[in-house]
């Protein structure tokens, strides 16, 4: 009786001597190999895993900053501290001017004719392949579903008659929102810019105004009259160059159609 | 047992609106609009500028490319500008605008009178892609690129779709029933060209007439079958129609030619035989003007370019006030908000719907009843896919194979809970299909 306990005792002890030589060995032939500076920029990251970046959590924004495939302050949470961290750790710059998202639309239901009265999901995306590209009059202007509302994980974006508008304070610049549009009028800005043009249509200034009263005309008034040489009519749109801009404020007065804010 | 496939619906079907009426031919008075791009593929370049006078059946567009098509004028008259125009799908596309003299002074056709057999293959196809014949079914693809494909020798069938399954629409059953003898030879001419092909005359039960007509003619043609299907939607979409005749599956990755045959709308093997025969472009087409808002409702034989603003005025104009207008059937047919719009090669109806025909529902959530799933001819289940979409799980809505979608509308005709399915997925895969191109 007590020789068997013995034998049972050997045998587990064996095999468990041996499972763990096996174990050790394995672990170091199979290691893998990480980047030390993936971890240190990982601990330097916030760890909350919101995926505001656009990548897999804050692992995943660690990879790619260790391999350079992302700038050092791309998180959008941790801001200029995180930022400091992490440019201490792999090098490189931060910008120093914040941007935030803006819409390029300001075509509330009021201005903005509808073309037709749509029937069908809240969503901007799948409105987007109705006739016409969706229902606003205006082909280049903002639906107002909220594909970008939720594609924002910090609750920048809200609604507001129609047209998204993006809350500067709440905005971390992640450009989830720019993404999620599928009209394309969502714009990183400087958050100091000094003039923005707040329309995306690149129609005939006749025909932007058949739909809407809050549309850049492509008058050309505004480059004319800029003294930095800052804005340029570009297929019926004034685009504002934000390095040259200082802020003047003369484009805003000359705009007949009082779209550059 | 009778020819089908699995899934699928009952609509009403409407046709008796206009299914017993003659043709009648409209003659245009106002500016014709023709889009670049009515067909699939790369936009067919201008070969008139603003000024021109052109000729019934003249070239005025060249074919932009191999997927492409000619476009020609059908009336005679000034060109009076070449400038995006709105179209049946919403957006603006480049057109040429021509003014109307209403003198309708024709070029000369060449005619073609040799016998089939010393007809050549290049022959026929030269003749198709000088008329510009693209599919008249609905999707416009160029019917020289479709009837040469790269396995020409295993081609085993020639499928003319007669089935017309969409609800309301009657111009194929009426080009079927009047023009019997050219249909057929249309469909022996695209024969032809392939060395073992059988051709099928695929035709609905629920139109008795066309198909004891088609039998009296061909009675015991060794070459073309009519086969009588069962009557359901989609019987008429290429996949279903395919395996319902020769049991063949194919998915989306596939082309029809890959399982050996080849789909025609009958409209467009009509437009075969006038090319090759007649050597007359594809400069008019059966439209079916129907709907409980319009006066009087009929099958026109219409001059490509002419709005449908016209065509609505000749049909008596409307009787109530529409509530919803559709340029197509009431299934797949593309709703519209304006009516300065051309007729293109590949519109098949004008549908003008009152306020009783259009119920608008507002949707609740999914109740897990599974209809949706037994109705797919697609075989994919709409309820998780229209859910991914709404999610914006891309990965998972191509694992459940939503690419396999043929956007028909069963789905959303059968949910109890009003789910807009068909849109919320068709949306999804335009841009899966937009992304992959990047």
């Amino acid at each position: 009786m007590g020789a068997s306990i013995l034998y049972a005792a050997a045998v587990i002890g064996i095999v468990g001597i041996l499972a763990g030589i096996l174990l050790g060995v394995a672990s170091e032939k199979f290691k893998v190999k990480v980047d030390e500076k993936e971890i240190k920029v990982r601990e330097a990251l916030p760890g909350n895993n919101c995926g505001g970046c656009g990548y897999p959590g804050c692992d995943g924004l660690a990879a790619a900053i260790a391999k350079g495939e992302a700038k050092p302050d791309a998180c959008p949470v941790g801001g200029e501290a995180v930022a400091k961290k992490i440019v201490e750790i792999v090098g490189g710059e931060i910008d120093s001017v914040r941007h935030v998202a803006h819409v390029k639309c300001a075509g509330t239901c009021e201005k903005a004719k509808d073309a037709y009265d749509y029937v069908g999901p809240e969503d901007c995306q799948i409105a987007a392949n109705a006739p016409g590209g969706g229902p606003k009059g205006c082909s280049f202007g903002c639906l107002g579903y909220g594909s970008c509302k939720r594609a924002c994980q910090f609750d920048a974006i809200s609604i507001v008659d129609g047209v998204a508008v993006v809350d500067k304070d709440k905005c971390k610049s992640c450009g989830q929102c720019v993404l999620a549009c599928p009209r394309h009028i969502i714009e990183m800005v400087p958050e100091d810019a000094g003039a923005i043009v707040e329309c995306n249509s690149k129609e005939f200034g006749k025909d932007v105004k058949a739909v809407c009263s809050a549309g850049c005309i492509g008058c050309g008034l505004c480059q004319r009259n800029c003294p930095q040489g800052a804005i340029t009519v570009k297929d019926h749109l004034a685009v504002v160059d934000y390095a040259k801009c200082t802020g003047c404020g003369t484009c805003k007065e000359k705009c007949p159609v009082k779209i550059i804010k | 047992m009778k020819l089908t496939f699995k899934g699928g619906i009952h609509p009403y079907e409407g046709k008796e609106l206009t299914m017993d009426k003659d043709v009648i031919e409209y003659v245009p008075k106002g500016d014709m609009v023709y889009p670049l791009s009515q067909h699939i593929g790369a936009p067919a370049k201008a070969v008139v500028k603003k000024g021109d006078r052109v000729l019934v059946g003249q070239l005025i567009a060249e074919a932009g490319g191999f997927v492409s098509a000619n476009i020609h004028s059908s009336v005679s008259g000034t060109v009076k500008a070449v400038e995006p125009r709105l179209t049946a799908s919403g957006s603006k596309v480049n057109s040429i605008v021509i003014e109307n003299d209403n003198q309708f002074e024709k070029i000369e056709y060449v005619k073609n009178e040799k016998p089939l057999a010393e007809l050549t293959k290049e022959e026929i196809l030269e003749a198709i892609k000088n008329a510009g014949v693209v599919g008249m079914g609905g999707a416009g693809f160029p019917t020289n690129v479709k009837l040469s494909p790269k396995n020409a020798d295993e081609i085993d069938y020639i499928i003319v779709n007669a089935s017309e399954c969409e609800p309301y629409l009657t111009s194929d059953y009426r080009r079927l029933l009047d023009e019997t003898d050219k249909v057929i030879e249309g469909l022996r001419l695209a024969l032809a060209i392939f060395p073992k092909a059988k051709g099928i005359i695929a035709v609905e039960d629920n139109k008795p007439k066309a198909i004891q007509k088609l039998k009296e003619v061909l009675g015991n043609d060794p070459d073309i079958k009519v086969n009588s299907m069962k009557t359901k939607y989609p019987e008429g979409a290429e996949r279903q129609l395919i395996y319902a005749n020769t049991g063949r599956y194919i998915n989306s990755k596939m082309l029809p030619a890959d399982a050996g045959c080849i789909v025609h709308n009958v409209d467009t093997v009509y437009s075969i035989c006038e090319a090759v025969r007649q050597g007359k472009p594809l400069i008019q087409r059966l439209v079916t003007v129907t709907g409980d808002a319009i006066t009087e409702p009929c099958n026109y034989l219409v001059r490509i370019g002419t709005s449908f603003a016209e065509l609505i005025e000749a049909a008596g104009g409307f009787l109530q006030d529409p509530e919803k207008i559709i340029a197509g059937g009431p299934m797949m047919g593309k709703a519209i908000y304006d009516l300065n719009i051309p007729v293109t090669k590949s519109s098949s109806a004008i549908l003008c719907m009152t306020k009783d025909e259009v119920s608008e529902y507002e949707p609740s959530n999914c109740i897990r009843c599974g209809r949706c799933v037994e109705v797919c001819p697609g075989r994919v289940m709409p309820n998780k896919l229209a859910t991914l979409a709404e999610q914006g799980d891309l990965e998972e809505f191509q694992k459940l194979n939503g690419m396999e979608c043929c956007e028909c509308g069963c789905c959303s005709y059968v949910c109890p809970a009003k789910r807009h399915l068909t849109q919320t997925i068709a949306g999804t895969r335009k841009a899966i299909l937009a992304n992959r191109k990047k």
